[in-house]
């Protein structure tokens, strides 16, 4: 047995070390958020939040785990009282098909609670590693910067530097 | 030209309009900015004459008599064809013009006394054009001028003196550059399979050659650049860097993959049950990304060097093309996995996949990565 915090919450399950992480809170505790989408650290569909940092949990072994604490979107309120994160995707009508917006609202989420004054450079660098085939990212970015606001600060603009 | 010497790599700042300058460029003297290279008249070289930006070229002397800092490799540049230097001027001419001033320069006294660099250029500059070698090809001949000239290729792989300036003697026997290690290039090539012109082109061109590995850290923005050179002139530089590594252990023949899996495991528990859960998916020799051809970690010459670093910086940070542009892809690791664990991956990958000892310190060399330090 192994035993992990996720959402605050310990479990035991029975699984192998070498178990991605995003099988067992998919199977194991039936947290469905987060998603399989490649299965290969490339689309961010996955993603939910180890000690505070985004990562994709289709490549984190169990075993990789150790003491260390997950949160995934079922952590960040409910539908009836949703975090400031989710509440501003909704608000936004952020999500399409979508499949990719656990994983966005996670990887938000890491971001503003680190700085809730990101430029949007920063923003949108640290949203990059995230994909989504439906095309709604200027809505996506449209959330964050809702979100930080909500969350006491706001995205600052710049002038945008073209390369 | 500008795409073989990759001048924006150094001449654009993250974020920045291309040439542009501003990218600070950290050296054992301090930090440089580099400059605007667009034609603009104020900030940029918009109101240099050919012949000012040729002897910028070919002697480090800006067009106000101004001794420019080595960093700016025109030790290498000296060396290009007078041609080439014309295209080079027409095609920074005619880019748009930016107006944007460098920061001024953070160099360790007395270096920032320009002066001096009189006496550098007295002991270490060879002024070019280089002539051709007889009994060379023309290709190989080619190949060289571009490599020893605007391409600058020994500026990483070469290591330096103590006045920055590269070792005589050891040309292309490798170097750390930006917290990475340049391979050596030469007769001590560490590479397991033959470079032959074929795999250095395709390498070079797309930043992956499949009897080697993928192009990482400033190489991989130097591949970038090269996909957009000329066919000719990339293929001619990887018959010359072919020609430079021909006495190298790899040249003599294909060596199999290497794959100690049982030794590993044993050695290494933890790291094989990480190694199954995070890596396998793309690296086992049965996974997907393998079956198109892509090379077994054994071949990739950062597991058979002396240092780990090479192989951390890949784990940690991953490899990801610039914005746009296509080029291998791997997700980073830095926070899927803690210090301890990235350095039992790293010993197992060694133990695996290679005939080497056991790097020693890895444990150190991921600290000193986590703090953001080049070694």
């Amino acid at each position: 047995m192994i035993s992990l915090t996720v959402n605050g919450k310990q479990h035991e399950v029975d699984a192998d070390l070498d178990t991605p992480l995003l099988y067992v809170l998919r199977n194991d505790l039936e947290l469905n958020g987060a998603k399989f989408g490649c299965g290969l650290g490339q689309c961010g569909s996955c993603t939910v939040l180890v000690d505070d940092k985004p990562v994709f949990s289709c490549l984190m072994p169990l075993a990789a785990l150790g003491n260390r604490k997950v949160r995934t979107i079922e952590g960040l309120g409910t539908a009836d009282k949703p975090g400031p994160v989710p509440a501003a995707f909704e608000t936004e009508q952020a999500a399409q098909c979508g499949y990719c917006i656990a994983g966005m609202i996670m990887r938000a989420q890491a971001l503003l609670e680190r700085n809730n004054r990101p430029t949007e450079a920063e923003l949108r660098a640290h949203m990059a590693p995230n994909l989504c085939r439906c095309g709604t990212h200027m809505r996506i970015l449209a959330a964050v910067r809702r979100a930080a606001v909500a969350m006491g600060g706001g995205v600052q603009q710049q002038a945008e530097a073209k390369p | 030209m500008a795409d073989v010497g990759n001048c924006a790599g150094c001449h654009t700042a993250a974020g920045g309009r291309a040439f542009a300058g501003g990218r600070p460029l950290p050296t054992p003297f301090g930090t440089i900015h580099a400059t605007n290279i667009t034609p603009d008249a104020e900030t940029g070289i918009g109101t240099w004459s050919r012949e000012a930006f040729v002897r910028a070229m070919r002697e480090g002397i800006a067009r106000n008599g101004m001794h420019l800092y080595p960093a700016f490799p025109y030790d290498h540049f000296t060396n290009a064809s007078d041609h080439d230097l014309e295209a080079l001027y027409a095609f920074l001419m005619t880019r748009m013009p930016v107006q944007a001033r460098a920061s001024a320069n953070d160099l360790k006294w007395p270096l920032d006394f320009r002066p001096l660099i009189a006496g550098w250029n007295f002991l270490y500059l060879k002024k070019g054009p280089m002539a051709d070698q007889p009994g060379q090809t023309a290709e190989w001949n080619r190949g060289r001028n571009l490599v020893e000239g605007l391409a600058h290729c020994s500026d990483c792989h070469s290591p330096r003196n103590e006045w920055g300036a590269e070792k005589h003697g050891q040309a292309y026997d490798g170097a750390w550059i930006e917290g990475w290690y340049a391979p050596p290039l030469n007769a001590h090539s560490p590479a397991v399979q033959p470079w032959t012109a074929d795999e250095l082109f395709s390498y070079l061109r797309t930043g992956l050659s499949a009897r080697h590995a993928a192009a990482a850290g400033p190489m991989a923005s130097v591949t970038q650049s090269l996909a957009k050179a000329p066919d000719a002139d990339v293929r001619a530089m990887a018959v010359y860097v072919a020609s430079l590594m021909a006495d190298a252990p790899s040249a003599h023949g294909n060596r199999p993959p290497i794959d100690h899996q049982e030794l590993a495991d044993k050695a290494h528990p933890a790291a094989a049950a990480l190694f199954a859960g995070a890596c396998a998916v793309c690296h086992d020799s049965g996974a997907p990304m393998m079956q198109q051809g892509r090379p077994p970690l054994s071949w990739g010459t950062a597991l058979h060097v002396d240092t780990p670093n090479d192989t951390l910086q890949v784990i940690m940070h991953g490899l990801r093309p610039p914005a746009g542009r296509s080029g291998p892809v791997m997700p980073p690791f830095a926070d899927t996995f803690s210090d301890f664990q990235l350095a039992d991956i790293a010993a197992y990958l060694r133990a695996r996949y290679t005939q080497q000892p056991p790097w020693p310190d890895v444990l150190k060399a991921v600290g000193e990565l986590r703090r953001g330090g080049a070694p």
